[in-house]
């Protein structure tokens, strides 16, 4: 809404200004000129966000192209780095299936779950509404805790599920949870979601806030039966837009992860179990100083970033519809 | 009539169309999960204030017996014994929270505002950059970040965690909304009008009227800043953060499990604090955050 009228005003200020002997860029060149305070103040944000977040991904796209060790300058290989990627290196294809299969299962139920409890939160008067949002909200806010997971399953029997596993007698023997292939995994990806209520919440919570409640007398008047029909009809349509928001930082979360399966299975994980693309890129780039590689690593994981974003973007534009 | 008798009210508000049935089951929903969320963290401070016979008793149980402050002061005497004075930690994400925090506000309010409120060609362009960036993650971008830091000479200083918060995105995102929605542009009109310059509507208008931004802002970057531990950027020890530091005692293995919980639990206090004095003012900001397509 604002947007359009916006872009409306900026129509209109065009028109005042430019005149038929005026060329639109002599028109820019004034515009800019006119507004130039604008520019004053944008710049010492902008260029530090261009050097550090734009550039970065344009200086990755041309390195990938190389080979570069850091120590002598860059060698011109074409596209001999992406092959390699995707024919030669077996870690490679089993890291974007572990992230793939990661960003499937987190992201889109982390959304959910961000979504649905900040929907029934939304029915709680408003101080056990604070309380219950410190609740949900806290894993996400207090760094380093998760760690309590490695201790509550350690491998041992003092670890406090093993210990209750084998007092119940449901295994004889405790299980090395974060070195065995088949749960490092799932716990792992528990361990996430567990953390992941987090900016997309609190955007849930206060776009749920501000949902104007004459459309729900409204609905109601014009044959709403039930919440799941008021949710689908008036509340989802309206806010679109912070489900847009929610939708980015859940995927951009989720396909980036790789600190908790770091700090809870070690690294490397077992039998590369729980290896990601970004374990894939940190490996080369840090470890073994194969820039060119690690850069062609950071190209196809912002290529698949953005492309998810792109292709949910699409489909959230039929929620309501 | 019969659609009137169906509304129920609460008090706080008239809600419609609910089912008790639909109640049950969400409440149900509710605590099940709530449960979920919270256990890991009382288990946290539980482990915190167990003394050592309880860490290693068998069956181990999630319950503290007879709680003690042993671990805590068992975390102080290891901070003691740390190999640079630990204050030096400390001083360091002292540093690094405020220098960043201050600048990330000032510099992200100042372009926010320009985005906002003033109509000057590329705007669009260029706060759809700012958008997409949204879209990916920093670790793709780490690896020629520490190529551009070597070659500003900015490896292994302060400055390499510090400049690049100024220009990070989320914050500028959330107050450029907060701006569109909050600060009506008639008032800017008349403050440019009585011959107000840019900067003095910025600083005198604009930003009173938005406190529950900045403060999210605040929150935000501190957050993230006193949660930060060791970095590809820096390897003097002199120059890591507590974070760093409390990473270290938790990896010291089984002996220190007890100290390694109690400064787990010194390490979320701050943040947990620091987002339950400022929570409505977060969600106030949040409101706006919604991306239009």
């Amino acid at each position: 809404m604002s947007d359009n009228t916006a872009v409306k005003t900026q129509k209109t200020v065009k028109k005042a200004v430019s005149r038929k002997d005026m060329s639109m860029l002599r028109w820019t060149l004034k515009e800019m000129k006119r507004n130039r305070v604008a520019y004053f103040m944008i710049a010492p944000y902008y260029i530090i966000f261009l050097l550090f977040t734009i550039i970065p991904v344009i200086v990755s796209l041309v390195l990938s192209f190389t080979s570069f060790n850091m120590l002598e300058p860059p060698v011109f290989i074409g596209a001999d780095n992406y092959i390699r990627l995707f024919l030669e290196d077996d870690i490679f294809i089993i890291a974007c299936q572990n992230t793939l299969i990661f960003a499937a299962v987190t992201g889109p139920v982390s959304y959910l779950l961000s979504f649905v409890v900040a929907w029934f939160i939304n029915e709680l008067p408003p101080k056990v509404r604070a309380i219950v949002t410190l609740i949900f909200y806290a894993p996400n806010i207090a760094g380093s805790v998760y760690l309590i997971w490695s201790v509550a399953f350690s491998s041992d029997s003092f670890g406090y599920v093993n210990g209750m596993l084998l007092n119940l007698e449901v295994i004889d023997q405790p299980i090395a949870f974060f070195q065995d292939a088949n749960y490092v995994m799932p716990l792992c990806i528990v361990v996430a979601l567990w953390t992941s209520l987090g900016t997309a919440f609190l955007s849930f919570i206060a776009g749920l806030q501000i949902v104007d409640t004459s459309l729900y007398e409204a609905g109601a008047v014009d044959g709403v039966k039930n919440r799941w029909q008021e949710l689908w009809y008036i509340t989802l349509p309206y806010m679109r837009p912070q489900l847009m928001f929610g939708a980015i930082l859940a995927i951009t979360g989720s396909f980036g992860f790789g600190g908790i399966v770091d700090a809870l299975a070690g690294n490397p994980s077992v039998d590369y179990c729980a290896w990601t693309i970004t374990h894939h890129l940190n490996d080369y780039g840090g470890a073994r100083y194969e820039i060119g590689y690690a850069s062609a690593i950071a190209t196809v994981l912002f290529v698949i970033m953005i492309g998810a974003n792109f292709l949910v973007k699409k489909l959230l534009s039929k929620v309501g519809q | 009539m019969a659609r009137v008798q169906k509304l129920r009210t609460r008090k706080h508000r008239v809600v419609l169309n609910r089912s008790r049935g639909g109640d049950a089951g969400i409440s149900f929903f509710l605590i099940l999960m709530g449960i979920f969320m919270f256990l890991p963290m009382l288990y946290t401070i539980m482990q915190s204030l167990k003394p050592l016979d309880e860490l290693w008793a068998y069956p181990p149980k999630f319950y503290v017996v007879s709680p003690t402050l042993k671990n805590f002061t068992d975390l102080f005497r290891l901070m003691n014994t740390a190999w640079v004075p630990f204050s030096r930690y400390i001083f360091n994400t002292v540093i690094i929270s405020v220098f960043g925090t201050f600048g990330n506000l000032l510099f992200g309010s100042m372009a926010a505002y320009a985005f906002s409120k003033i109509k000057f060609p590329g705007r669009g362009g260029m706060f759809q950059l700012v958008v997409l960036s949204l879209m990916f993650h920093t670790t793709v971008s780490a690896i020629a970040n520490f190529i551009i830091m070597s070659a500003l000479g900015w490896v292994d200083t302060l400055l390499a965690v510090i400049i690049p918060t100024w220009g990070s995105t989320l914050g500028l995102y959330l107050m450029k909304q907060f701006m569109d929605s909050s600060v009506s542009d008639a008032v800017l009109e008349s403050a440019r009008l009585d011959g107000a310059r840019e900067m003095t509507t910025f600083w005198r208008i604009a930003m009173p009227m938005v406190k529950p931004a900045w403060l999210t802002l605040i929150v935000f970057s501190f957050k993230d800043l006193w949660n930060m531990g060791a970095t590809i950027y820096i390897y003097s020890e002199e120059l890591k953060t507590f974070a760093y530091a409390i990473g270290q005692i938790l990896s010291g293995g089984i002996v220190r499990s007890g100290a390694a919980a109690a400064s787990t639990v010194v390490m979320m206090i701050v943040p947990i604090a620091v987002f339950i004095i400022s929570q409505s003012n977060i969600i106030e900001t949040m409101g706006s955050s919604g991306m239009k397509d």
